[in-house]
């Protein structure tokens, strides 16, 4: 209440504390109860995760402590399952982070041009993952895709793609970088039009080259935007589902067994509930330290967006 | 501004040239394909020139396939019809839910308040999976699997975080001292909330609306765990024709064509709030 008092408008306050202080919590409470409801599977989901919990034996069903979660350490299907995950994570964030920060350097300068190419450019994020990976479907399908007929030109005429264990990760790592680089490409751009102009206008009155311009101006002054974004990226490419399970569903073999596709194809497939549930909350556990270090970092570009405005 | 070379200006249009096909080629091209018959498609070399034919998009529309074998049936505009349900319904509710939670926090610094903001924020970021598996078992219980009802409510996990932390930076944008201002003269929070801060903010819930319907409207895991084919949104069907037999490839081409277009013209015509409410708000576009 202090700001009220010195601002001098606390009448309507001091007529109806009570309703002051209640109004708050009335204004949020029904967000809130959406979302305990929300809440409890997530406790379920750690509970089932320490239990031996078999839809296929439902008589073995029982309570075993972490045993689940140490039989997954042992068990290097896990670890494959891991490397993958982080290596899908690793690609897709450093191309598509490469890939955003020179379209929007090439975007920079406001003209009608770069405008209108950055808006089209922004299609693919707009549309699902799932149906991004359909449209790549047919295109690399190898009795008519147009790109299997394309890179046939060029002499690779059995390239398998998604099909195939050698290219099916560079397949998918592919489509990822089609839906999300606009995203990176977007908020670098937005970043690089909102750095100040002094700067560079002294650079430029020195002649300071422009490769000295790029790596000790622009390049600094971008790292918080390019943190968010990657950071953000990241999150959302550990946990990649849509475009994995759309083009091969983990296959060909475990070649694409990322996270939740292991955790999916456990609990639908082998019909092991308390597995499935453990490889979720390892899962939990790393996006829930990136999305503590993301959220900090986003809300400190907040602030600076806002202090700006 | 920086003076270009000639050469520079050539480096710089062919890599463009480069990045536009890269990003803009595969949307054409699967546009192409439905208007084409199989045999079309199935022709080497493929081209560009072609008779253009409404086939696939009629196939879709009446849902009715003439095969050699018999008729087969199409439940596309089915799934057209729950997407269209799904994504409106869960940004209206969340609308309802948001609007007023994002006003609480951004006017009243309150206990639990910030807490509440940032649960809602961490949904956002939880693998989708850990909590679908279980809850598709509670639903089974109470009932709401496979029901316009329980996907509605799950949604919200994607619209309502998005609609809450996009107003909320609209809502601490309006000064204060208007509301007052507003208030001294003896109306009420709710007349002041409805008549000023609403309007006030309004570029940002708007901006909030459209974004979080097509996030809904893009959802794919969401209805694969909780809905069976007659309540499942596009991005879950259109992939079952991949599987289901008889569907030819032009027919596919066409659900994809009819299952982007609403989000890609949404976001054409909303582009300049898109950067902001990419960036939850953290950049300004």
């Amino acid at each position: 209440m202090a700001t009220e008092a010195m601002t001098g408008a606390a009448t309507n306050g001091a007529k109806r504390p009570l309703m002051r202080k209640v109004l708050p919590y009335l204004l949020s409470l029904p967000a809130l109860l959406v979302c305990i409801g929300i809440l409890i599977p997530f406790g379920t989901a750690a509970w089932y995760s320490m239990q031996r919990y078999n839809l296929a034996f439902p008589m073995t069903r029982g309570f075993i402590w972490f045993d689940n979660y140490i039989m997954l350490f042992q068990d290097p299907s896990f670890w494959h399952t891991v490397r993958v995950s982080l290596l899908y994570t690793f690609f897709t964030v450093g191309v598509q982070l490469l890939l955003g920060l020179g379209i929007a350097l090439l975007l920079q300068r406001r003209t009608l041009f770069n405008n209108i190419m950055s808006i089209l450019l922004l299609l693919p994020l707009m549309i699902a993952p799932a149906i991004a990976s359909l449209m790549w479907r047919l295109m690399t399908n190898p009795n008519f895709g147009v790109l299997s007929y394309i890179v046939g030109l060029f002499g690779f005429t059995d390239f398998r793609w998604a099909s195939a264990p050698s290219t099916a990760l560079f397949t998918v790592v592919m489509i990822d970088t089609w839906v999300y680089t606009p995203f990176m490409m977007v908020l670098l751009l937005a970043g690089l039009r909102a750095l100040p102009r002094q700067p560079f206008e002294a650079a430029e009155l020195d002649g300071v080259p422009q490769s000295f311009v790029f790596f000790r101006i622009t390049l600094p002054m971008l790292t918080p935007y390019i943190i968010t974004a990657a950071l953000f990226r990241m999150l959302e490419s550990i946990q990649q589902f849509d475009i994995i399970y759309a083009m091969t569903q983990g296959g060909p073999g475990n070649t694409l067994m990322v996270f939740q596709v292991t955790a999916y194809l456990e609990r639908y497939q082998y019909t092991n509930v308390g597995r499935s549930a453990a490889i979720l909350m390892v899962l939990w556990v790393i996006t829930f330290i990136l999305s503590n270090i993301f959220i900090k970092q986003w809300l400190r570009l907040r602030e600076k967006a806002r202090g700006v405005a | 501004m920086q003076r270009q070379t000639s050469l520079g200006r050539v480096v710089r249009v062919g890599l463009l040239t480069m990045v536009g096909l890269f990003f803009l080629f595969p949307i054409f091209w699967v546009f192409l394909m439905s208007f084409q018959t199989n045999q079309e498609i199935l022709r080497i070399p493929p081209s560009l020139f072609f008779e253009p034919t409404l086939h696939n998009y009629q196939v879709l529309f009446s849902g009715r396939l003439e095969t050699q074998t018999g008729t087969l049936e199409v439940r596309f505009m089915q799934n057209l019809m729950n997407s269209v349900i799904l994504a409106t319904s869960s940004v209206a509710l969340s609308l309802v839910l948001g609007i007023p939670a994002a006003y609480a926090f951004a006017r009243f610094k309150f206990r639990l308040g910030e807490d509440i903001a940032f649960t809602l924020l961490s949904f956002r970021f939880a693998p989708p999976l850990l909590v679908l598996l279980p809850l598709a078992i509670y639903f089974q219980q109470l009932g709401l699997i496979n029901t316009y009802t329980g996907l509605i409510w799950v949604y919200q996990l994607i619209t309502l975080p998005l609609i809450l932390w996009i107003v909320r930076g609209y809502f601490e944008d309006i000064s204060e001292d208007i509301e007052h201002a507003y208030r001294i003269d003896g109306n009420g929070w709710f007349k002041t909330f409805w008549k000023i801060a609403i309007p006030l903010a309004k570029p940002g819930i708007a901006a909030a609306t459209l974004l979080s319907f097509i996030f809904a409207w893009n959802n794919f895991v969401f209805a694969l765990i909780l809905a069976s084919a007659d309540k499942q949104p596009v991005t879950v069907g259109a992939l079952a024709f991949v599987t289901a037999s008889g569907i030819q490839y032009g027919q596919i081409a066409a659900s994809i064509v009819l299952s982007v277009t609403p989000t890609l013209a949404l976001a054409l015509y909303a582009q300049r709030y898109l950067v902001e409410g990419l960036s939850l708000g953290a950049v300004k576009g």
